[in-house]
């Protein structure tokens, strides 16, 4: 049958010939195939000190935003917690009391927002999802951590540092 | 005995030993710059300047490990095993010649600590004694894995000692002598009554047969069944931890270093080296300039292990055996009778 791709590769089994058998002809090919790699480039990035630079749509660490006057971005509607597939994302709602308004944008906050770094598969849909554009996932990587709690990114590691003034 | 011999080979044992620590020590790290090479990476650069101070560094990490002597195994046994194995290693290069006879102040001094008629047996007795320190290695350790090992290891270096020993007879009856020094003297320069001089080009296959053997004795890839510790739980030296494990893989370096120095004495002139005659230098100039030459032969080999290692993959147990035995063996008794024939043809014109 005509082959779709043209690629198509017939299997051979015959038995291998002399030449092929006393196998030194290959391994000097494959002595050739490594010599000529010590001389070409090196892929090697020092990594602390030099980073691989990202893609455009690179999905790191998520960070919650703040709006223009620093206040907290997030309205604790949950639906970032709804369009989470890993169910990664937990929050506590919170009402904003008087002299807050410097704090929160909105009236409803969330108090205790969590996310459950083992969990998160990084789609970035909780990206999407946000209405308030609360959420990115423009952080660096996930490090290494000795306990499961630590995984547990609260507020504290979320939230943008707050704007100086 | 006169004070000034014994002096003379302390002097040179010394120096031979301390050459062959550095040299095994630089090798490891050798190899992970040419692992690197190969494959595109950089290799260890952190520890000095371009990494020179590494093989220091792991010797210090080493020394610092916590040894782990298992309480059900020999502790004498457990000990003796490394031990055997660093020593077998490293008395093998007593025999080699490192160079001609430098002439100081009257004085004809020989660069070979003992030349004994019987080098070559010698090399051979101490080849098959580094067997003893992997099988001690794997029996004191009281593993089931690690007995399984040593008992792979040793029939591995057990089958290709076999046709070492023979592809070697091939060689020994063209030369006629089993001295290192006598075999080296023989392949004085380069060509000589219209032929090359160097046994390699009168013994290709006795030394390609050579060459394969001595990566199985060195349990280098694509030999080293021994020490492949994720398919086959590393073997002999699992139980080892710290520094008796570094004795092992340290005394694999040494092994490599003093084959690749045999070799090269057997097979490709030792110290000599092309058109040594016709350049009209002193005789001392020309010892020394064979040493080096005999220590490009033997860095040229060690390399060339260490490409090997990073081109084919290793052997299953029964291609290995299959290998020694029923291609390796064959071949180096074909050679022995097609180099009689030849030999009694020559005498017969
Ligand atoms: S990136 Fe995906 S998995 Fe991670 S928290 Fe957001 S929605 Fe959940
Ligand atoms: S991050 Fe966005 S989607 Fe999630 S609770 Fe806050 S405002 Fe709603």
């Amino acid at each position: 049958m005509e082959s779709l791709s043209n690629r198509k590769k017939v299997l051979e089994q015959k038995p291998m010939s002399f030449g092929e058998r006393i196998y030194l002809p290959s391994i000097l090919t494959g002595l050739a195939i490594t010599f000529k790699h010590i001389f070409k480039k090196r892929e090697t990035i020092f990594y602390p000190e030099q980073e691989r630079p990202m893609s455009e749509n690179w999905r790191g660490l998520h960070s919650l935003k703040r709006d223009e006057q620093g206040r907290e971005r997030c309205t604790a509607c949950g639906l970032c917690a709804l369009a989470c597939p890993a169910e990664a994302i937990t929050m506590t709602a919170a009402e904003r009391k008087k002299g807050e308004e410097n704090l929160y944008r909105e009236e409803k906050y969330a108090a205790v927002y969590e996310i459950n770094m083992l969990r998160c598969i990084f789609c970035g849909l909780c990206e999407e999802a946000c209405p308030k554009e609360a959420i990115y996932l423009d952080g660096p990587f996930l490090e290494a951590d000795y306990v499961r709690k630590d995984f547990i990114f609260g507020k504290d590691k979320l939230v943008e540092a707050p704007l100086k003034s | 005995m006169e004070l000034a011999f014994v002096i003379e080979k302390f002097v040179l044992v010394t120096v031979i030993f301390l050459i062959t620590l550095g040299i095994a020590a630089y090798s490891t790290l050798a190899e992970r710059k040419i692992a690197g090479y190969i494959q595109g990476r950089i290799g260890p650069h952190r520890a000095g300047p371009g990494g020179l101070l590494q093989p220091l560094a792991d010797g210090g990490k080493m020394f610092f490990k916590e040894e782990i002597i298992p309480s059900e195994s020999n502790h004498f046994l457990f000990i003796a095993g490394p031990s055997l194995a660093l020593l077998t290693a490293s008395i093998g290069s007593a025999v080699i010649p490192w160079g001609k006879v430098l002439t100081i102040g009257g004085r004809a001094i020989e660069l070979q600590v003992a030349d004994i008629n019987v080098g070559l047996l010698y090399i051979f007795g101490v080849v098959s004694l580094g067997v003893y320190g992997v099988m001690i290695g794997g029996w004191a350790s009281n593993n089931k894995y690690s007995l399984m090992g040593a008992i792979r290891a040793a029939s591995q270096n057990i089958s290709y000692e076999i046709a070492m020993g023979l592809s070697i007879i091939a060689l020994l009856m063209i030369t006629g002598t089993l001295s290192l020094k006598g075999i080296a003297a023989q392949q004085e320069g380069f060509w000589a009554d219209g032929w090359f001089t160097w046994n390699v080009f009168k013994q290709p296959l006795s030394f390609l047969i050579f060459i394969v053997c001595a990566f199985a004795e060195c349990n280098r890839t694509p030999f080293d069944l021994p020490e492949s510790e994720n398919e086959l739980v590393a073997g002999y030296h699992t139980e080892y931890s710290g520094f008796k494990l570094g004795a092992y893989l340290f005394s694999e370096y040494i092994n490599m270093f003093v084959s690749s120095a045999v070799m090269s004495t057997l097979y490709f002139g030792g110290y000599n080296f092309p058109f040594m005659n016709d350049l009209g230098l002193s005789d001392n100039v020309i010892a020394l300039l064979g040493i080096v030459f005999l220590f490009g032969k033997i860095f040229f080999f060690i390399f060339f292990f260490m490409w090997i290692r990073w081109t084919i993959p290793r052997f299953r147990y029964d291609q290995l055996m299959n290998l020694g035995w029923k291609v390796l063996i064959p071949l180096a008794i074909a050679n022995i009778v097609i180099t009689g024939i030849w030999m009694t043809v020559k005498d017969l014109i």
